[in-house]
């Protein structure tokens, strides 16, 4: 299916600094339509790297030391630089907790 | 929403009043060295259902009341029309008798000990048949919707839970909860990380307080007692890990997203403990393990489990109908066999979460009426009991 308005990112808070990839076989170098739910407001940005579906992508520069945030809230610590448009996963955002 | 609380559903009322979805006449075990002779009055009698477990011998203190409670409450559940509890002695036998039996529903002991197995079995199976004769002439009857008790926990969760299946399950409680149905929602541990709005969500601050000395002794006495790192080969899951969740936080936001925006928690439940204080929401005490939590819920008295899944668990209960929803689109392409209710369109947003409320509701009230889930269908009937700590 490539229905054109169909967004390959979804971000729930406006505070956050990643994005959802809700599309399988998303390729580097996409030019993404990216939604925020809390609003359904959009935005476009281009992916780096190939991310699977449900992994997240940095809406900006994140720094070694950051913390990441989703749904508006702090999911963790940001454990290398990752670029804007970059795979942010367990090799790069550590728990707090635990 | 056009469901209300005065819909009607075709249920089964019990002889306590509660209304049960399902008509299961069950074969109990007290302990595990009862499990074969419930297999085979479960073979012999059909229409009858054995629940093996592992666990019922030389348990002490907290842990046997929880091994008690569990199996007394399953027993009383009222998708449960009658129930043969087999054990290898009479005494913890006819404790879950007597349990059972303030219910009013039929049910019936018998131990092994100076009988031996073929004796036991030949007596449970006339008393099973017995029941099946009875459970079997009961009919459906209109019940209201308000008279069902809902309960959530979610497995396998990916970030798609946290988009999709989990906000939709939060809808569904907004809406019907107000209606007059139990809810209940657990899974400590992974409300760590979110244990901040959690505490929030209470409907009185002192709640607010229990819950979070509840979660903070979990921590502290589980999680640090027994962790050696920080839990990255479990919490998150290789599951969730392979669906994008990174961190513990990121899956406790996901998760809470279950109890909606409005509803708030009322009470705190112990592990497998029936609701006291009334209709509305509860926090029951459970392992995020999908099968214990499930099965703990059932023995509190809950009819119909909605369970939101991102990379699919395929996990059902013998007595409870387990309803999986899911947001995730290769999940329904390459397990879709195990799907309810597909809210895939939220991420294409062509779907809104409240119109997948809806899609969830209809799909409880049809579970209610009799339509066998997908776990059903393919047989999943996991049972499973909570242990506290190593037995005597």
């Amino acid at each position: 299916m490539s229905i054109p308005n169909i967004p390959q990112l979804l971000v729930h808070d406006h505070k956050d600094n990643v994005g959802v990839v809700v599309v399988e076989g998303l390729k580097a170098g996409t030019d993404m339509l990216c939604v925020v739910t809390a609003d359904n407001s959009s935005f476009r940005m281009t992916s780096t790297a190939d991310v699977p579906i449900g992994h997240k992508i940095a809406l900006k520069d994140l720094k070694s030391g950051d913390t990441a945030v989703k749904y508006g809230e702090d999911i963790g610590k940001i454990v290398a630089d990752i670029g804007a448009g970059g795979h942010v996963h367990t090799h790069n955002l550590k728990t707090k907790r635990w | 929403m056009s469901v209300t609380g005065s819909t009607k559903f075709m249920g089964y009322r019990r002889e306590n009043g509660r209304v049960g979805v399902r008509n299961h006449v069950i074969i109990l075990p007290v302990d595990d060295i009862s499990n074969a002779a419930c297999e085979a009055v479960g073979n012999n009698i059909k229409g009858t259902l054995a629940l093996p477990h592992s666990y019922g011998r030389l348990q002490f203190g907290e842990d046997l009341e929880l091994h008690f409670r569990t199996m007394i409450g399953t027993g009383a559940n009222p998708n449960v029309a009658a129930c043969i509890v087999i054990g290898i002695e009479p005494g913890w036998t006819n404790r879950i008798v007597e349990g059972i039996a303030k219910t009013g529903k039929p049910v019936a002991g018998f131990s092994i000990e100076q009988n031996g197995d073929l004796k036991t079995i030949m007596e449970a199976s006339h008393k099973a048949k017995e029941f099946v004769h009875f459970a079997s002439e009961l009919q459906r009857e209109p019940c209201d919707v308000s008279e069902l008790w809902v309960s959530t926990k979610c497995g396998e969760s990916d970030t798609t839970t946290g988009l999709g299946s989990c906000p939709t399950v939060g809808n569904m409680y907004d809406k019907l909860i107000p209606e007059g149905i139990y809810g209940v929602f657990g899974e400590t541990s992974e409300i760590t990380g979110a244990e901040h709005i959690c505490k929030e969500r209470a409907a009185t601050p002192e709640v607010g307080e229990r819950w979070y000395k509840m979660w903070k002794a979990y921590q502290d006495d589980v999680i640090e007692a027994h962790k050696v790192d920080d839990l990255s080969d479990s919490q998150p899951t290789k599951g969730n890990i392979e669906g994008g969740l990174s961190t513990i936080e990121e899956k406790a936001l996901g998760n809470l997203e279950k109890i909606g925006h409005d509803c708030r928690y009322i009470d705190i439940l112990e592990p497998a403990e029936a609701p006291q204080s009334g209709q509305g929401l509860y926090f029951m005490d459970t392992s995020s393990a999908a099968a214990e939590c499930v099965t703990l819920m059932a023995a509190g008295g809950y009819v119909i489990h909605t369970f939101p899944t991102g990379q699919g668990n395929v996990i059902g209960n013998p007595i409870v109908p387990v309803v999986k929803i899911t947001a995730n689109p290769r999940t329904v392409r390459t397990m879709g066999e195990h799907v309810d209710v597909d809210v895939t369109g939220i991420l294409r947003r062509d779907m809104t979460i409240d119109e997948a409320g809806d899609a969830l509701i209809d799909m409880i009230v049809r579970t209610a009426n009799g339509r066998a889930t997908a776990a059903e269908a393919l047989g999943h009937r996991e049972f499973v009991m909570t242990k506290l700590y190593r037995s005597a």
